[in-house]
Formats: structure tokens, C-alpha cells, sequence
């Protein structure tokens, strides 16, 4: 039992070896002394220091982090209210509506990129040459384009969290609620939101991971006047990536790592806590 | 709560998805039959698609590869994990999940200096004198810009997307049932066979549709891994939109094609599962 212990640490050790490798080389060669990506020549925080003065990037960081918060923000609301709504459905309908709702996560990313990048095209042109002309106003593919499309695959994300949520929900605390006098939106705002809290939370976190590392379809929604930071990264791989990128991605990946390190202490504690209060409840009933 | 007035609530979701979701896809349908082009509606565009048969079929095999080699890291993966210390356990998500808060173009971006000619791998296996031991005279291994390369992209970046669901199936098979499998007096070999393995079947599924739908579609691996020699049906569509063969209504009939062929093998695939609900990864 023990030697084969040792046998899957060392297979698992491996595999995470090949994950982490990419990214170890990734974090070391933006500490590099040259533009170099595979030649070491020397410690220095030059492309740290070039990161902060470069506004393409910094323009592309800032459309990114932008366009995710507000993709992510609205996808948990829509996605929140169309949760309930389904749940609510008789069971035909609710089917039908889930089966759409799972479009967007079983097709492929481009498939997705390209219809949309066709509505939005058809949309504008038309849009363009009647109402526009007579208004005077003409639209582009950018930022709103980008923003509808980001919202179009985070929602599916956000009602497959909550809805378990919902599920688990005992039907009476509703109400319940009701009997002692309040009303359906103190209920819903009172009891009902708090129960599913963690799926919503759990379901903007991953809206907003998902539009975080998008390419594939914003490549094909944003048009060509903003860029999101993996459109930027992607017109850049095709020569040669700067450092500087390196330098960017590995600030972005050690405060995500904080981050969950902080997050997984906290729960930690409050799970220590809660033990330990049980403890001293079940000694002295 | 299942209050039928609550039905009201999905009613902008379901607003959205009509514009968002369907008319978009039914778009691509009309677009692939020639509406708003010249010559009106048509099949050209679908009996053109035969000159490609060798592009989707060299998508569909690379896809397939990419996946059994998935299946093979990642199952024993998932499986080594569920059995690990609760302590690990915990962690096992989080430590998978990590590297995809790098940018995924970044770390393929990141195997082009471990893979090519002058790059870390070449440059250390020279270190080690390798190369005058065993050869290749040239004193390095081509590994960058071949299939190979682009199937090594392709399993480095959705491993974790095989190892999860099927880790997260695995995990909550209930204890007691393995227990009452070897109180009746099978071996380890038997409860895996019989119990395991089959009760992990959901999560086995859902990581091979979530990895081969990425891999059959791919275009930013292939150019970047594959150096452009390998093209695959996600350049092909990538070329319909914004290359110089611009033509969207090509491109529309590529892609639906591709649809229905990826749908059609995944039912075939799912029939196998005998109608096991899929897991999820989250």
C-alpha cells in the first residue's frame, strides 16, 4: 500500500511538473537581462519598469479588466434572475430553456466568435445604411460588441451555479417567510438570496475567469479599434513577444495566487473556529 | 419559491438568448447557404468544402490524439488524487485550476522557448551531451513546427479540463459501497473494474467532449505550435473571416459542417455512456 502511495505521488508529481514548467520558464525570463527567450544573460527588472510606460499595454490591461468586471457584473444579475425564473418553470419549458441556455458552453469557442461576429456585422450594416444615414450616426464593431458577446458566454456559467443552489433551497423557507408577513421581495431579498448566496458568488468568480482568458471570441467581436490583453498577446506571438508581457503575467499570476492563498487561510480558520466551538458546546451541553 | 409568477424573471435571459444565441446560429446556417451574397442562395459553398476533406480529417485525428492522450494522463491522475489526504484533496482543485489564470496564449507562447532547435530542452539534452551519445547528428531534435508540437499544445492546455471532472466524479463515490465490494470478497482489481470505473463514466465523458471540442477547433495552437505547416479547421474558418481568402459565407458552411460533425460524434460517444448525466467541471 505504501510503496504504491509513492508510485502515483511521483506520476502526479510529474504531471504537474508539465503543467507548471511553461509557466516557471514564463515567470524567469521576464527577470531576464535581455529580449532573449530562451538565452539567460542575467537578472534585471528592466521589462518591469518598461511595462509601466508602455500604453498599449497598459490600454489593453485596462479594456480587459473592464470589459470582465462589467460582463461579469451583468452576467451574474441576468443570469441570477433567469435562474430563479427557469427553476420556476414547468418542467418542459425549463428543459427547452436549459438546452439553449447549454449552447454557448458545448460549441465550440470559434463557432461562437463567428456567429456573433456575423450578427453584430449584419446588424451594423444594416443598422448603417438606414437609420444611421438618416441620423447621421454610424456604428463599429468595439467595446459594446465585445461587451455583449462577453456577457453571451459567462450567463450559461452563472445559472449552472446557482441552480443547485436552488434546488438544495427547502421550499417552505419561502414561505415561511411569506406567513410571518413579509413580502415576496423582502422574502426573495431576506431569505431566499442569502441560501443561494454562494452560487452567485461562485458563478460571477467564474464570469469573470472566463472573460478573463477569452481569445477566440473576442477576436472575433471586438473589431479593430480596441484590444482586449490575449489580442494584443496574439498579434505579438506571431513575431516575437516582449517581455514586458512576461512581466505583466507574472504580476497577474502572483496576485492571483495571494489571493487564493488568503482565501484558503480565511476558510481555514473559520472551519478551525467552528470546530472548535462545537467542541466546547457538545462538553458543556 | 417555485412561484409560476417567478417565471417573469428569465424573461430578459430568454430575450437574450433569441438574439444572442439563436439567431446568431441560425445566421451561420444562412450564411452558409448564400444569403446576402451575389449570387443568392446556393450549395456551392457546401460542395467547395470536399477540397478540405484532408484539413478535417487531419483536425479530427490530432483532436483524437490529444484526447486519448488526456484520457490516459489524466484519468490515473484524477484517480491518484481522489485518494490522496483530505489536506491535498482540498488543494487538488486549486492547484489544477492555477494555471489557467496565466494567459493560455502566454504558456503556449512559453513552450515555443522550451521546444525549439536552439530552445531550453535541445540546449540542456546538449548539455548533458546527449546528442553525442545517441544522435541526431544535427545535434538537436526538430520539435517545434511538426503535429507532434501541436498535439503537445493541445494535451498541455486541456488536461486540466480532463483531470477535474473526472477527479470531482471520483471523489464523491461513496466510500461504504467500495467497502461493501471488498467485504463481499473482491480484489482491487475487481472493485476498480466494477465499481469505479463505471460509476466514473459521467466524469470521463464530460472530460473527453471538453477536450476534444477544443482541439478540433483550435487555430491559435496550430499557428503558434504548428508554425502554420499544420493547418487545421480553426485556421481554415480564422482564414474565411479575417484572412486574405475572405469569404463568411465559405466560412459559415465550414463551420456548420464542423458543428454537426463534432455533434454527431459526441451523441455517438454519450450513446456509449448509456445516458449517464454529465458531470461538471465546476
Amino acid at each position: 500500500m505504501k510503496q504504491r502511495r509513492i508510485g502515483s505521488r511521483v506520476f502526479n508529481l510529474l504531471i504537474l511538473l508539465f503543467l507548471y514548467a511553461p509557466i516557471f520558464v514564463l515567470i524567469a525570463f521576464s527577470f531576464n537581462a535581455t529580449k532573449s527567450r530562451s538565452v539567460w544573460a542575467g537578472f534585471s527588472l528592466q521589462w518591469y519598469e518598461k511595462l509601466f510606460s508602455d500604453s498599449r499595454i497598459l490600454d489593453a490591461l485596462w479594456t480587459t479588466l473592464l470589459v470582465s468586471v462589467l460582463a461579469a457584473a451583468l452576467a451574474t444579475v441576468l443570469g441570477t434572475m433567469a435562474a430563479i425564473g427557469f427553476y420556476s418553470m414547468r418542467r418542459r419549458m425549463r428543459g427547452v430553456c436549459m438546452t439553449i441556455n447549454n449552447i454557448p458552453m458545448t460549441n465550440a469557442d470559434i463557432i461562437t466568435g463567428v456567429s456573433l461576429m456575423l450578427l453584430f456585422s449584419f446588424a451594423i450594416v444594416s443598422f448603417n445604411a438606414t437609420l444611421g444615414q438618416l441620423l447621421g450616426i454610424t456604428f463599429r464593431m468595439g467595446f459594446a460588441t465585445l461587451l455583449l458577446a462577453h456577457i453571451t458566454f459567462n450567463v450559461p456559467y452563472v445559472i449552472l451555479s446557482v441552480m443547485p443552489k436552488l434546488r438544495q433551497l427547502d421550499p417552505n423557507v419561502y414561505e415561511a417567510a411569506q406567513d410571518l408577513g413579509a413580502t415576496g421581495w423582502q422574502a426573495f431579498w431576506k431569505v431566499i438570496l442569502p441560501e443561494i448566496m454562494p452560487g452567485v458568488v461562485n458563478g460571477a468568480l467564474i464570469a469573470f475567469t472566463m472573460s478573463i482568458d477569452d481569445f477566440v471570441i473576442s477576436y472575433f467581436t471586438a473589431g479593430s479599434r480596441v484590444s482586449t490583453l490575449s489580442m494584443e498577446i496574439y498579434s505579438m506571438a506571431r513575431k516575437r513577444i516582449s517581455p514586458e508581457i512576461n512581466a505583466l503575467s507574472t504580476l497577474l499570476f502572483v496576485s492571483v495566487l495571494l489571493l487564493l492563498v488568503i482565501i484558503n487561510i480565511r476558510q481555514f480558520r473559520q472551519e478551525k473556529a467552528k470546530a472548535r466551538k462545537d467542541a466546547v458546546l457538545r462538553s458543556n451541553p | 419559491m417555485k412561484n409560476r409568477r417567478n417565471r417573469i424573471l428569465a424573461a430578459p435571459y430568454v430575450g437574450w438568448m433569441a438574439v444572442f444565441v439563436v439567431i446568431p446560429l441560425f445566421l451561420v446556417v444562412l450564411y452558409a447557404f448564400g444569403f446576402d451574397s451575389k449570387e443568392g442562395f446556393t450549395l456551392g459553398n457546401f460542395t467547395q468544402i470536399h477540397q478540405y476533406a484532408g484539413i478535417f480529417a487531419n483536425s479530427f485525428v490530432l483532436a483524437l490524439f490529444a484526447t486519448a492522450i488526456c484520457l490516459l494522463l489524466g484519468y490515473p491522475a484524477a484517480y491518484f488524487l481522489a485518494r490522496e489526504v483530505p489536506a491535498v484533496r482540498r488543494l487538488a482543485t486549486i492547484i489544477i485550476m492555477l494555471p489557467m489564470w496565466m494567459n493560455f496564449l502566454l504558456r503556449t507562447y512559453s513552450w515555443m522557448s522550451l521546444l525549439e532547435n536552439t530552445g531550453l530542452i535541445n540546449r540542456f539534452l546538449r548539455a548533458i551531451h546527449f546528442f553525442d551519445l545517441f544522435g541526431p547528428e544535427k545535434g538537436y531534435f526538430t520539435m517545434i513546427n511538426t503535429p507532434g508540437a501541436v498535439v503537445l499544445g493541445m494535451v498541455y492546455n486541456f488536461l486540466p479540463f480532463m483531470i477535474l471532472p473526472i477527479f470531482s466524479v471520483i471523489d464523491k463515490i461513496d466510500n461504504r459501497v467500495i467497502e461493501a465490494a471488498q467485504d463481499l470478497g473482491a480484489d482491487s482489481v475487481t472493485v476498480f473494474s466494477r465499481i469505479i470505473f463505471p460509476l466514473s463514466l459521467p466524469g470521463v465523458l464530460s472530460g473527453i467532449t471538453m477536450v476534444f471540442i477544443p482541439s478540433v477547433s483550435t487555430f491559435v495552437i496550430s499557428k503558434l505550435l504548428g508554425g502554420g505547416k499544420t493547418i487545421l479547421l480553426g485556421d481554415l474558418i480564422d482564414m474565411q473571416f479575417y484572412g486574405s481568402t475572405y469569404n463568411p459565407h465559405l466560412g459559415s458552411a465550414i463551420s456548420l459542417v464542423m458543428m454537426v460533425l463534432v455533434m454527431a460524434a459526441m451523441a455517438l460517444m454519450n450513446r456509449f455512456g448509456a445516458g449517464e448525466e454529465e458531470a461538471m467541471l465546476f
